[in-house]
């Protein structure tokens, strides 16, 4: 009987590993510092990791067709620099969906690389990388943009307003992470993006469109960054050139912390939830406990790698293994 | 087999994963230079009993003993050191890896300073397929390879071990006769030489060929043991399902009714030249031929996955141009591919999902998939083809190798397709589903269903058809009716003899 049990909670362990991880890093800062469960605390690292977040939304779902992102740090960026600009050019009303239409011009073409012509996407997405930042930087000529009028325009709400005392950008980062959940776990879309990333033979053999498939992915990729991008810019109503860099690699730690897989096939919008709140609370839990910034940044991927590692060892019911 | 020890036994096993009993409670023993067949139904759990002598699952109960010795096998690579050689159900190769290196994985041959020895190791593995009589040498690559030279280079690597005991897990799902022949002689050297063989397989033919003795599972459950000499076919499939079965030829015609699929002068390459043929309604076409005679790229070609060089196809009458899979799914050509885990699954999805995927999108509740819809198909094809699954929640990758193929055949036949192409449909099913299988494809012929079977399973051919088309080298050599046939002018077809030629 008491085999069973063990055996039991082993299966509890394999299913929900990053769950269990995640409560005990929140128990593990919370008798650090009891401030970090508060509920002003709460708020403000899902506000600070809502841009994070947004974009996990979009590198979900290319990282489940199979495919890579490293590109939406820059493309953010991007979008960030353009939609500033063209504020004070055309007004928030034109400029918002024409910096969409152009971030998005840039994940088709992204998709149409990886997905028409198979190229891999780790090459085409990392030269993409430098190349978005190249055309941010001609875009700009490389100044900082800032809007004009800093107090006089609505173009605000999107990065500091709040409705029913929730702050915007959590709202939207709630309402998109909603509808593209729903979008992957109940489309036919959705399973088509599974099919093509868990064995794209077969789904092709099933009368699947994997190129389309992977297309749409990195359209939806790039309209979930430039939603992060008018976050972004709405925020702080000004911008470097370089603001998005670097997200890229913390966008994808996210998504696989969440468990996805980077082979394809496997991951939901809820447990890249759960991998940005991961990513987020270990921030800000290092923060409270008066860390150095630079000593974050290792002390975070030190976790990340442990919490992946626990995931799996939890999966293969032992810690360490010679055969995957 | 007088007071000699057995080199091999287990006792009690048992194994579960969740929601299914896979052992419960296996005892059977292995002779020195004895053939003992593992006989059951798919999902019976004889590759569960071999993964766990192989080191790959930890049995949740019971021992396994070599001679006299109890043994607890760590891992694959204990367990291969132990000297049990285990040729698996599914191909597990490096593609991009040479044969050579394949075989030798893990144990190349060393110079100074830990350099590979290429020399020795092309010598040493070029010996081996030598003695298999292959067509292939040790530094072709392995994704170059056939399916069939694939699973050769999996039997090679048994023999580079000293090997105490070889378990072969359906060796012959996709091998030609030619290369069984090869097999059977490779497993009556090893005999002679006292290893002990554990021989899987669904096919009867080949149980009462090579084997000594055969023991039986039914639903995890040990059935028992009998001297292959003392038995017959009948009997043992009564120990494995409870009932026999009808294996007489096909007798019944049904009404033919117009042409829905005709090709005329088709070619593609070198792959085939100039073939030429008419599948009715309410007809069942068989394509027999040796590997290679091009009836897969035909079918792959119908169904829009490779390009026609010359020549018409004509879907009632009409000529069309069939250029994706969706085309051809639209036009209602439907393929159960030859290739299950390379083309016919999404291994890590669950059964429903994958029964369904072909038709995703004309399954629609709003904007959202119709589940229920979804899991009314799977519950009608579970119950149709006898899958063996906990629900349709269960991972396809954690079925049975037979209860895969089920969900392949279910998926093509639930889009109710006007022309159903199956290429070997019955890889790996065991007797009682094949049977079930076979009529399944004649009711749907009779019910006005164009089919197209594609078989390297003489018996299947003869069994199902209405018209057998027989191939050799990309060309058709000669359809017979199915009163025409038998099975030595079938035998010439798909050799190149040209009929009269012979005397
Ligand atoms: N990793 C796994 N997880 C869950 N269930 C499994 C797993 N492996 C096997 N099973 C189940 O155990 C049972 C026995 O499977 P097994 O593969 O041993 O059958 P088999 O006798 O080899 O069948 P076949 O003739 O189709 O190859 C099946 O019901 C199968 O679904
Ligand atoms: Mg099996």
């Amino acid at each position: 009987m008491a085999t069973l049990t063990k055996k039991q909670i082993g299966g509890v362990l394999a299913r929900q590993g990053i769950l269990i991880a995640f409560a005990v890093f929140i128990l593990v800062f919370t008798i650090a510092n009891p401030k970090f469960l508060s509920v002003d605390n709460l708020f403000s690292v899902v506000r600070s990791s809502a841009i994070l977040g947004v974009m996990a939304l979009g590198v979900t779902f290319v990282v489940i067709s199979g495919n890579l992102d490293l590109s939406v740090g820059s493309m953010m960026s991007f979008s960030t620099i353009v939609v500033l600009d063209l504020h004070d050019q055309i007004g928030p009303f034109l400029a918002i969906p024409a910096m969409f239409a152009m971030t998005m011009c840039l994940g088709a073409f992204i998709g149409f690389l990886v997905g028409y012509l198979r190229l891999n996407s780790l090459i085409v997405t990392l030269g993409m990388l430098s190349a978005i930042h190249g055309l941010t930087l001609t875009y700009s000529g490389g100044q900082n943009m800032d809007i004009a009028d800093k107090e006089g325009t609505w173009f605000s709400v999107f990065g500091q307003g709040a409705a029913l005392g929730i702050p915007v950008p959590i709202l939207i980062f709630a309402g998109l992470a909603a509808l593209l959940g729903i979008v992957l776990a109940k489309t036919a879309f959705g399973r088509k993006v599974y099919a093509v990333g868990g064995n794209g033979t077969a789904a092709t053999f099933s009368g699947i469109k994997r190129a389309r498939t992977v297309f749409t992915c990195y359209v939806i990729s790039a309209a979930c960054v430039a939603t992060a991008g008018l976050i972004q810019a709405s925020r702080s109503l000004g911008s470097q050139n370089t603001v998005g860099q670097g997200l890229e690699l913390e966008v994808l730690a996210a998504v696989i912390l969440g468990g996805a897989s980077l082979l394809g096939g496997s991951g939901t919008i809820f447990k890249t939830v759960i991998g940005v709140l991961i990513l987020g609370f270990i921030q800000n839990g290092l923060l409270l406990m008066g860390l150095q910034f630079y000593v974050q940044f290792v002390v975070t991927w030190v976790i990340i790698i442990l919490a992946v590692w626990l995931d799996i060892a939890a999966k293969r019911g032992k810690l360490w293994s010679p055969i995957a | 087999m007088t007071d000699a020890k057995p080199v091999l036994h287990l006792d009690d096993i048992v194994k579960t994963f969740p929601g299914v009993r896979a052992l419960a409670g296996v005892s059977f023993s292995v002779m020195p230079g004895e053939v003992h067949a593992l006989m059951g139904e798919n999902g019976a759990g004889k590759s569960t009993l071999m993964k766990v002598l192989g080191g790959i699952y930890q049995p949740d109960g019971g021992a396994i003993y070599m001679g006299t010795d109890k043994v607890v096998m760590a891992g694959p690579l204990e367990a291969k050191a132990k000297g049990i050689v285990f040729i698996h159900q599914e191909l597990s190769l490096a593609e991009e890896l040479s044969v050579a290196e394949n075989i030798y994985l893990g144990e190349l041959p060393r110079k100074r300073f830990g350099r590979v020895d290429w020399a020795t190791l092309t010598e040493r593995t070029d010996a081996i397929l030598k003695k298999l009589n292959v067509g292939f040498d040790a530094k072709t690559r392995v994704g170059e390879l056939s399916i069939a030279n694939q699973q050769m280079v999996e039997i090679a690597r048994a023999l580079t071990v000293d090997a105490k005991a070889v378990i072969f897990d359906e060796p012959t799902a996709s091998l030609t006769d030619a290369e069984k022949t090869v097999l059977f002689d490779v497993i009556s050297d090893l005999k002679s030489e006292g290893v002990g063989i554990i021989y899987i397989s669904h096919r009867m033919e080949e149980i009462f060929k090579i084997t000594d003795r055969v023991s039986i599972l039914r639903d995890g459950q040990y059935q028992g043991t009998v001297a292959t000499a003392d038995t017959d076919e009948e009997a043992v499939t009564q120990m494995m399902i409870g009932r026999t079965l009808d294996l007489s030829r096909n007798a019944s015609h049904h009404e033919l009714g117009d042409v829905a699929l005709e090709v005329r002068g088709l070619s593609c390459g070198k792959l085939y030249t100039d073939v030429s043929f008419e599948v009715r309604r309410g007809e069942v076409v068989g394509f027999y031929g040796l590997v290679g005679a091009g009836r897969t790229e035909i079918a792959e070609t119908l169904f829009g996955l490779r390009d026609p060089s010359g020549g018409q196809i004509l879907l009632d009458g009409q000529e069309v141009r069939i250029h994706s899979p969706a085309d051809a799914i639209a036009r209602g050509i439907s393929l159960v591919p030859e290739d299950r885990k390379g083309q016919g699954l999404v291994l890590g999805m669950n059964c429903r999902d994958n029964m369904t995927l072909p038709q995703v999108d004309d399954l629609k509740a709003g904007p959202f998939v119709a589940e229920g819809a979804e899991v009314a198909i799977f519950d009608q094809y579970r119950d149709r083809l006898d899958i063996r699954t906990p629900g349709w929640k269960q991972q396809v990758g954690n079925l049975s190798g037979g209860n895969q193929q089920k969900i392949v055949i279910g998926k093509w036949l639930s889009m109710h397709p006007n022309v159903l192409i199956v290429d070997e449909p019955t890889r790996g099913i065991d007797v009682g589903s094949k049977s079930e299988i076979h009529k399944l494809l004649r009711e749907l012929a009779a019910q006005g269903y164009a089919v197209m079977v594609i078989s390297s399973e003489m018996p299947e051919v003869l069994h199902i058809s209405d018209r057998i088309v027989a191939m050799y080298s990309g060309q058709i050599t000669r359809t017979f009716t199915s009163d025409e046939v038998t099975e030595d002018n079938l035998i010439q077809a798909i050799s190149g003899i040209k009929s009269g030629q012979a005397a």
